[in-house]
């Protein structure tokens, strides 16, 4: 069973099912049919990621925190998403009477059918891309920058004059986060020579001295654009320490004050699909996507290599949750206006330099190397005293 | 009637609903939208005569859209920023009432 | 392939129809977002792809939101609809018989003229083909739009910007 690993039996599962469907569905039906098993399994696993993701988030925050964390539910508490499901669905739902019903109902609606949207271009593994498109990441940026128009949507539907300017804060803090999401995407695009995500993860294939991956992060640049990246994903997904506008402590709920039952659930099913996807595409575009770290350990099927870097990087960030806190508003903006924006810009000019000089051999590749160190590490260092001058240094102690 | 007439009738009305539009509100944000249906007309425009015109060698349609499209977005950030200065200035944005260059 | 181009085509007149004559602002703006991801689907059936989703970022993902932002500043009351009042009726029967006019002659224009015949194959606009075309022969108009979209920044933020208070004592 164990054969050379890119043609083994269980990477080759998809391939097989496929044949299989064709060969017992009708020519005209096959696409619909298809597309039909790609939504419902895509459905299927990410629910049920999303479900094990709220309890593994509130037992990794209890563990930070010094607390168990939901345990009475079943064993270590695994019937827990189950319990919160029945309750957001046996909830009262409450719209306020002079809001616009139409809207207040589409909001919620909207935002998870764009954020289930996006899972469409993520290559799950060797054989497994829902659809193969030529534009892929640009396809996938659409459809997240379309969740901003449900944002306000449900800030002004609520008829709240709270809801709104949370909408609007909220709004200033996606549209502030997309131009560096955008930007550390563009020198991975540049050097794969693609805009196709199984092209991209092409790209990294293979493995320098039989162990260290071609991946985009292992590089000076890579690992620049991974860090401005993951930042303006914590921030485009609300998370924190970016979630003003959805904290408790701000505004009460946000744009999400007037919801209540299952369309909350929705926003928040919402929010933890689009981490899910911009967790994904981080791993296609940096980490390799279903790539495997070393060659000998290609036996473990590409598709349970993604989630595996899928599943460390939505613990990343769960860890960074219970850590870090809360950012102003006029501090997040100031933070991607002044500081990733400038550092995304700067790696772009880093990147045209390490394609250009990809020809240099021997030890001008440690020149190289050093060089794009230099590049990414002076601007950081410069940049952020810049702007953390004025600032006083930490002069307390923590508690013994 | 081939499609490409189709798609030329269809971006004709388009344009045409964006102008009626144009002319008939009174209200400065309803008149940008309404240029910036006809723009959209325009797009489709380029489009239709890219996917049934004669040279399809060339990419020129989709690149013209494409800098048809920043255009729009860039006119319509100074519109905004003009309406705001307008309501600023008069407390209001109806069209028929900006008709002084005093002030 | 009709019936596809026939239900695009309903959304996007319909949508584009609704948001020119609702009373209520905000829903005319979202209307027209609804009108530009038709627009959208009419690009992804013709094949652009890259076209459709420049489209989607750039117009439903910013400009809507600037129409927005400036819908919520430029408000006569500080909560509840936006309304708009209706245009007058001898305005209106002027800009419809003008709109009119003007799709007669346009129909008229596209019915009676006689175009090649469509090549066999459809024309595909691979992302590497336009990236080659916008660097090698459109390089100097994508220079040129930067620069524009920069301009176009700068003075909406000036435009924009709230005056200095001024003293009362001073001139005007």
């Amino acid at each position: 069973m164990i054969s050379a690993a890119p043609e083994s039996f269980l990477e080759r599962l998809p391939l097989l099912a496929g044949d299989l469907i064709a060969r017992v569905v009708p020519a005209p039906l096959l696409w619909f049919v298809t597309s039909l098993i790609a939504i419902v399994a895509i459905l299927a696993i990410f629910g049920l990621l999303f479900a094990f993701l709220t309890l593994a988030e509130r037992k990794i925050l209890g563990r930070i925190q010094n607390r168990p964390g939901p345990n009475r539910t079943g064993y270590f508490g695994l019937l827990q998403p189950f319990a919160d499901g029945i309750k957001m669905l046996i909830k009262e739902d409450i719209v306020p009477r002079d809001a616009d019903q139409v809207l207040h109902y589409l909001a919620p609606v909207v935002l998870v059918s764009l954020a289930l949207m996006t899972f469409a271009v993520l290559p799950f593994g060797r054989h497994l891309v829902p659809v193969e498109l030529d534009t892929a990441v640009l396809y996938f940026f659409a459809a997240g920058a379309a969740t901003e128009l449900a944002v306000f949507m449900a800030g002004w539907a609520s008829h709240n004059k709270y809801s709104l300017l949370a909408a609007m804060r909220a709004l200033a803090q996606l549209i502030s986060y997309e131009l560096p999401l955008l930007l550390s995407v563009v020198p991975v695009v540049m050097l794969a020579g693609t805009l196709s995500t199984t092209g991209i993860v092409a790209a990294q294939g293979g493995w320098k001295f039989g162990f260290i991956p071609h991946w985009y992060v292992f590089t000076p640049w890579g690992f620049a654009g991974f860090l401005i990246f993951f930042t303006a994903a914590l921030a485009e997904s609300n998370r924190s320490p970016f979630d003003l506008p959805e904290a408790e402590s701000e505004l009460i709920a946000g744009h999400l004050t007037e919801y209540s039952g299952f369309k909350y659930a929705l926003f928040f099913m919402a929010e933890y699909f689009g981490m899910t996807a911009l967790c994904g595409m981080g791993v296609t575009l940096f980490l390799g996507g279903w790539q495997a770290p070393c060659a000998f350990l290609e036996v473990i099927p590409s598709y349970l290599w993604f989630f595996a870097k899928l599943l460390t990087l939505l613990v990343l960030f769960m860890w960074i949750r219970g850590t870090l806190p809360r950012l102003r508003i006029d501090q997040l903006t100031r933070f991607a206006w002044k500081f990733l924006v400038p550092l995304a810009l700067i790696n772009l000019g880093t990147v045209a330099f390490w394609h250009l000089t990809v020809g240099w051999g021997g030890a001008l590749q440690l020149a190289r190397w050093a060089l794009a160190l230099v590049f990414v590490i002076v601007p950081f260092v410069l940049i952020g005293r810049r702007l953390s001058a004025g600032v006083a240094p930490r002069t307390y102690r923590y508690a013994p | 009637m081939t499609p490409l007439h189709l798609c030329l009738l269809i971006s004709s009305a388009l344009f045409c609903i964006g102008l009626a539009g144009a002319l008939a509100r009174s209200n400065t944000i309803l008149v940008l939208l309404g240029i910036e249906l006809m723009l959209n007309a325009a797009n489709l425009n380029f489009i239709a005569f890219w996917r049934f015109g004669p040279s399809p060698a060339h990419a020129t349609g989709v690149i013209f859209v494409i800098f048809s499209i920043a255009i729009a977005a860039a006119e319509a950030a100074v519109g905004l920023a003009l309406i705001i200065a307008l309501y600023r200035h008069q407390r209001n944005i109806r069209l028929q009432d900006a008709v002084q260059l005093k002030g | 392939m009709t019936v596809v181009l026939a239900i695009i085509a309903l959304v996007l007149l319909g949508s584009a129809a609704a948001a020119m004559l609702s009373r209520n602002l905000v829903h005319s703006a979202l209307l027209l977002a609804v009108s530009w991801l038709g627009t959208a689907a009419f690009y992804l059936w013709a094949g652009a792809d890259f076209a459709a989703f420049a489209q989607v970022i750039v117009y439903v993902g910013a400009v809507s939101m600037v129409v927005l932002f400036a819908v919520l500043l430029t408000r006569q009351n500080p909560v509840g609809d936006v309304q708009v009042e209706p245009a007058s009726r001898v305005r209106l029967t002027a800009a419809l018989s003008v709109g009119a006019c003007v799709a007669a002659v346009l129909f008229a224009a596209v019915v009676s003229s006689d175009f090649r015949p469509a090549p066999a194959q459809a024309p595909t606009a691979t992302v590497k083909q336009i990236g080659l075309e916008l660097m090698g022969p459109y390089g100097a108009a994508l220079l040129i739009v930067g620069v524009l979209l920069t301009v176009a920044l700068l003075g909406a933020i000036v435009l924009a910007a709230s005056e200095p208070k001024r003293n009362p004592e001073d001139a005007p």
